[in-house]
């Protein structure tokens, strides 16, 4: 039977003293293990007709184009073996380029944009490869510890082909000076981990007098290795 | 190659997340469709009203694979209500009671939390995982029957927490 291998060591802890609304929200039980079976081992497969066009560029707005610095953002969704993941959905959501979110919650004093609604999806190709257009986010403030500041971020959500592999993550930009104090970044205690979640400058990609680049590989659970039989005496 | 860490999905899930058509695993004229539906609950007993449920399940035959989505996905509403409209899984492997896989996000998870739905109404004697929860808990991961369906609370914490799992 199929087995996905254990990551548990690489995410973070559901109670977490620095990120306040753990509190009330983490299990206190323990957890009871989920052997994979066959439902662990299946994911939704969802097609083309999840999308509409344009899903994969956010800078197209109703009336025109959203304000902002226009990056490119790609990578591939791949296994920890290597094996690509084609044709999953991957949707992601994000703050405008002053750093707020439509949403009604949001309401610090920072401009919303007409043309921006901060939420796309796509689905990769068979080669496990996804891209889109978008402007770079900018950092919130948020009341978690005195002059909190989120780095700057793009949510992305994953199925892969496998329950087991359903992942929710946060995207960074590099030498952001904001980590420092970010209890959701800091939350991966693994520092070479946290590094994962941090997109790599790709002047390769940019797009002369159009767009930056940003490159970022999103590695889901792999399968454990088949243990070889031994043959029959 | 290791794996990417998980992240809350933070309090604005909702701009990305949820679909139109998300509760519906089956379409509205399916005959045999009901509705689960419950609430979300923090360690205090309020409830959480920017939480999302995802379901993950089998058809009625215990089958997994085209023809039939098998997928629900609904956001919490203020009262951390949510329900999702479905057809009733199947016994799965031949030892597996019916059941439903469950996924919880909400802002204050920084990793989704995973549970089960079994069915009061079947009989779930002899299911490998039921019977690997204690048995005091068990009664936490049984939808009751409701008007139109299933009623199924997710306590992330507090004295009556819902059983979660490690997959
Ligand atoms: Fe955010």
């Amino acid at each position: 039977m199929t087995r996905f291998r254990d990551d548990a060591e690489v995410h973070p802890p559901m109670d977490y003293a620095g990120y306040k609304s753990t509190a009330l929200r983490h299990p206190k039980e323990p957890l009871i293990i989920l052997p994979h079976r066959l439902t662990e081992v299946t994911a939704p497969v969802f097609g083309e007709d999840r999308l509409r066009e344009y899903d994969n560029d956010l800078t197209r707005g109703p009336q025109g184009e959203a304000i902002g610095q226009r990056i490119i953002v790609h990578g591939h969704v791949k296994e920890d073996d290597g094996r690509p993941v084609p044709n999953t959905l991957v949707e992601i959501w994000q703050a405008n380029a002053g750093g707020r979110y439509r949403h009604a919650v949001d309401q610090w004093p920072s401009p919303l944009d007409p043309n921006f609604t901060g939420a796309g999806r796509t689905i990769t190709d068979d080669k496990g490869y996804f891209r889109f257009l978008t402007i770079r986010p900018g950092a919130y403030p948020w009341r978690n510890h005195p002059n909190a500041w989120r780095p700057a971020h793009i949510h992305f959500s994953l199925f892969g082909r496998a329950f087991t592999q359903r992942l929710v993550t946060q995207m960074y930009f590099p030498d952001d000076p904001l980590f420092f104090q970010d209890p959701m970044y800091n939350s991966v205690r693994d520092e070479r981990a946290a590094k994962r979640m941090v997109s790599a400058f790709d002047y390769e990609s940019t797009e002369d007098h159009w767009a930056l680049a940003y490159r970022w590989d999103i590695v889901l659970r792999g399968e454990e290795a088949t243990p070889t039989e031994e043959p029959h005496a | 190659m290791s794996t990417t860490p998980s992240q809350t999905v933070g309090p604005y899930l909702a701009i990305g997340l949820p679909w139109p058509d998300g509760p519906d695993v089956v379409p509205p004229d399916t005959p045999g469709r009901i509705r689960i539906h419950g609430r979300v609950f923090d360690g205090a007993g309020d409830p959480i009203g920017d939480a999302m449920i995802e379901t993950w399940q089998a058809d009625p035959d215990g089958k997994f694979g085209p023809g039939f989505r098998g997928f629900g996905r609904c956001p919490t509403d203020a009262e951390g209500a949510w329900e999702i409209f479905t057809l009733k899984p199947g016994r799965v492997d031949g030892e597996q009671a019916p059941h439903i896989d469950v996924s919880v996000f909400a802002r204050g998870m920084l990793n989704r939390t995973v549970t089960r739905i079994y069915f009061a109404d079947e009989d779930n004697a002899g299911d490998p995982v039921l019977e690997s929860v204690p048995e005091a808990r068990r009664a936490t991961l049984i939808a009751q029957p409701a008007d139109d369906g299933y009623e199924f609370d997710v306590h992330v914490q507090g004295e009556r927490e819902t059983v979660f799992f490690k997959v």
